[in-house]
């Protein structure tokens, strides 16, 4: 069996999927949603990828680069976002992060 | 150069002392504007001397005023005789007012607000009488109403003088709305509001018609029934009378300077100063004659049974108004101007003596609780006998008399000559003048003779007012004696022409003035008789039968009570325009304001409250809400894209 975009699409679908559940029905932990968000953008990544293969179109995979550098960025800001908060109020359970509310 | 001076000066001294008066202090006040309308009135004798006897007019253009299309309006001064003769009775009369208040209100703390008040209201009355346009006219018009206004509510702490200031200020305005329409037509049918352009035009316009739902109606007699509705209101004459007696709720000086010799006589000077155009009017000029001489006769009824010193002099002001505009009516401009110099000595001093009898009981205006008064206080007592005689016209036909003596008669006579229906004119004038000499010997004789009914204490302690009030008094005391006898001959009759010199038509005048010396001998003896007999009654009264007027009062009860209610005008008005205007008033603030205004904005303001209400509830703080939101509408929108470019 000739493994086709079909398949890279199917894998990125299932991981953006369970990102996006991740961030939905976690309901303990800041740390999980930003795992999530990163496993979002890693499906993505998997689209550019495969579809840039697919259309013998580099800028898809350059692109790729800037995201992983984006994550990265990312990640590090939201993991010093929850220090701080964890520093300020003691807890970063997704249930006590509610200063929001109307 | 010099009529600017008269103008301007007494507004010049009314806005020093109205900007500044706190910083310069009460004395400096005082003279500021007192030296400045005596300066001004020295100078308006001058001019008075040189219009009436050196035959001059002049013609002042100070700026232009307005300017749009062809409505073109200037500041000017138009100096005539009359303005000549207003001059130096605004100014006199005036001028010794604001001496006679120094000494009247020497109690008062805010005594530079009413110096003030009063040079402003010369000013303004004196931009009135110059004015050479309707519209300037009009400015002063309504500067001396405005300035009434504020002299009436001068005591603005009581309730009653800001009701009585606000009721002058509302009436007239019903006759000021006449008045504008007035000016407005005849900006219409003259395509101009200059005096001399209106004159040169009207005679042409006489007799023209104008089509007012299917009635052919006169041009120049509806414009004179409009302005003179604005004169009925200024001049309180009959059915717009009302405002003029609550006035007393003034000071008395300024009872003296506006309800009895200047403003009030607007009226009349606005008809002497329109007098070509009246005069192509007849039907017009029998309603003022109506007006004049049936208010002449009204207004004296209910002035003899008042009790207030100044309500009675008040109605007689109303009354001699009447005079004035009955001899307007019948054609004798000049005489009813006449009547109107000599009635502003008089009246103003009668006014200013019965402010010197309040002065002295501490201001006390109830006649029951007078009498007596005479030893204590020659001077006043003296004057208001001046006054009395001259407003009911003592004198002796053919020999001589007091002021009111050869104005007032004059008209009477006049009246007879101009032959009204009947005579009516002739006779309410008549009956005017018994009532005249009725009200004001019982008012001297309740003030000052009889049996006293002051308090023992207070009666020891009266005493005469300060010198600068009887000084004002003597003053006016001199022009009531003799301004009659020394004006006749010159304000009206053959050598009048040339005193007037065209400021007022006279045409009718002339003829008048002839037949009134062929009239039977007993027309001319008539006034003298109701005079005579007028002055007797309250002696026989109030001095030799003291239980008459209980008892006349008890037999004639429905009259004297109709009277003393003063025709019930009060009360009807109140039925007829005061009530239902608070009805409405009532409905619109009620249902209007509270119920369909309040309620809308109300409304609206609870309705959003109540969706926001629900809405913040959307606002869990929770991310994956947010985030779940953010799904849910992406999806809802590729959807949305999909399905319109087409792709299935």
């Amino acid at each position: 069996m000739e493994i086709g975009i079909g398949h890279y699409l199917t894998v990125a679908a299932c991981l953006f999927t369970l990102g996006m559940l991740g961030i939905f029905l976690n309901r303990k932990n800041v740390i999980i949603i930003l795992m999530s968000i990163e496993l979002m953008l890693l499906a993505v990544n998997i689209n550019f990828v495969a579809f840039s293969y697919y259309l013998g179109d580099i800028v898809g995979q350059v692109f790729t680069l800037f995201n992983l550098t984006v994550a990265a960025a990312e990640a590090a800001i939201g993991l010093a976002i929850v220090v701080v908060y964890y520093r300020n109020r003691g807890s970063i359970a997704v249930e006590d992060i509610n200063m929001m509310k109307g | 150069m010099i009529y600017s001076a008269i103008v301007f000066l007494p507004g010049l001294g009314g806005l020093i002392v109205g900007l500044f008066g706190r910083a310069l202090g009460i004395k400096p006040s005082e003279l500021i504007t007192t030296g400045f309308l005596i300066v001004s009135c020295v100078l308006s004798w001058i001019v008075f001397w040189r219009m009436g006897f050196g035959h001059e007019t002049a013609h002042v253009a100070i700026e232009r005023w307005i300017t749009s299309g062809e409505l073109d309006v200037s500041w000017a001064f138009k100096v005539d005789t009359l303005t000549a003769v207003m001059f130096v009775v605004v100014t006199t009369v005036s001028g010794l007012v604001h001496i006679y208040s120094m000494g009247y209100m020497d109690e008062d703390p805010s005594r530079p607000r009413f110096f003030s008040y009063l040079s402003g209201f010369t000013f303004a009355m004196l931009m009135l009488v110059t004015s050479d346009n309707l519209v300037q006219l009009f400015f002063g018009w309504e500067g001396v109403g405005l300035f009434s206004y504020l002299l009436i509510g001068f005591w603005y702490q009581r309730p009653a003088a800001n009701a009585a200031a606000i009721k002058a200020f509302v009436v007239n305005r019903v006759g000021d709305f006449g008045f504008a329409l007035g000016i407005f037509g005849i900006f219409f049918v003259f395509r101009t509001v200059n005096f001399e352009q209106i004159f040169n035009a009207a005679p042409g316009v006489a007799g023209q018609t104008f089509d007012f739902l299917g009635y052919q109606v006169d041009i120049l007699t509806t414009l004179c029934l409009l302005l003179f509705m604005g004169a009925m209101g200024k001049s309180a004459q009959f059915l717009l009378h009302t405002w003029l007696p609550d006035a007393m709720e003034g000071p008395t000086p300024v009872s003296a300077l506006i309800h009895a010799a200047t403003m009030v006589t607007a009226g009349v000077f606005m008809v002497a100063r329109l007098s070509p155009l009246f005069d192509l009017a007849p039907i017009a000029l029998s309603f003022v004659t109506l007006i004049g001489s049936f208010t002449a006769f009204f207004a004296a009824t209910i002035a003899v049974v008042q009790n207030d010193i100044k309500r009675v002099i008040a109605y007689s002001t109303c009354s001699q108004l009447g005079y004035m505009f009955a001899a307007c009516g019948i054609g004798a401009f000049s005489m009813g101007i006449f009547h109107l110099f000599c009635h502003a000595f008089f009246k103003s001093l009668l006014f200013l003596c019965a402010g010197s009898v309040k002065h002295a009981l501490h201001e006390e205006q109830d006649m029951r609780k007078m009498g007596g008064m005479a030893p204590k206080m020659r001077i006043t007592w003296l004057m208001m006998i001046a006054g009395g005689l001259a407003l009911s016209g003592f004198g002796i036909p053919h020999i001589g008399g007091f002021a009111g003596f050869y104005s007032k008669d004059a008209i009477i006579v006049a009246s007879y000559a101009a032959d009204t229906p009947n005579n009516y004119a002739f006779w309410f004038l008549l009956l005017g003048a018994f009532l005249t000499a009725v009200y004001i010997w019982r008012l001297i004789l309740m003030t000052f003779h009889g049996k006293t009914r002051i308090s023992p204490e207070d009666y020891a302690h009266l005493h005469e007012s300060p010198p600068t009030m009887t000084f004002a008094l003597l003053g006016l005391g001199l022009g009531a004696a003799f301004a009659g006898a020394l004006g006749i001959h010159t304000f009206i009759g053959g050598g009048a022409d040339a005193f007037w010199n065209n400021a007022v038509v006279q045409k009718t005048e002339v003829d008048l003035f002839h037949q009134m010396h062929e009239l039977p001998e007993w027309v001319h003896w008539s006034t003298f008789t109701a005079m005579a007999i007028g002055t007797f009654m309250p002696f026989l009264y109030y001095m030799l039968v003291p239980s008459l007027p209980a008892i006349t009062s008890r037999v004639f009860y429905p009259i004297y009570v109709f009277l003393l209610n003063k025709w019930y005008f009060d009360e009807l008005y109140d039925f007829i325009f005061v009530r239902p205007t608070f009805w409405i008033a009532n409905v619109l603030w009620k249902v209007g304001d509270i119920g369909i205004i309040n309620g809308l904005i109300d409304g609206t303001a609870a309705g959003v409250y109540r969706v926001t209400g629900r809405a913040v509830r959307l606002q869990t703080g929770y991310i994956y809400t947010y985030a779940f939101a953010m799904l849910v509408g992406l999806a809802l929108l590729v959807t949305y894209f999909m399905f319109m470019s087409g792709v299935r």
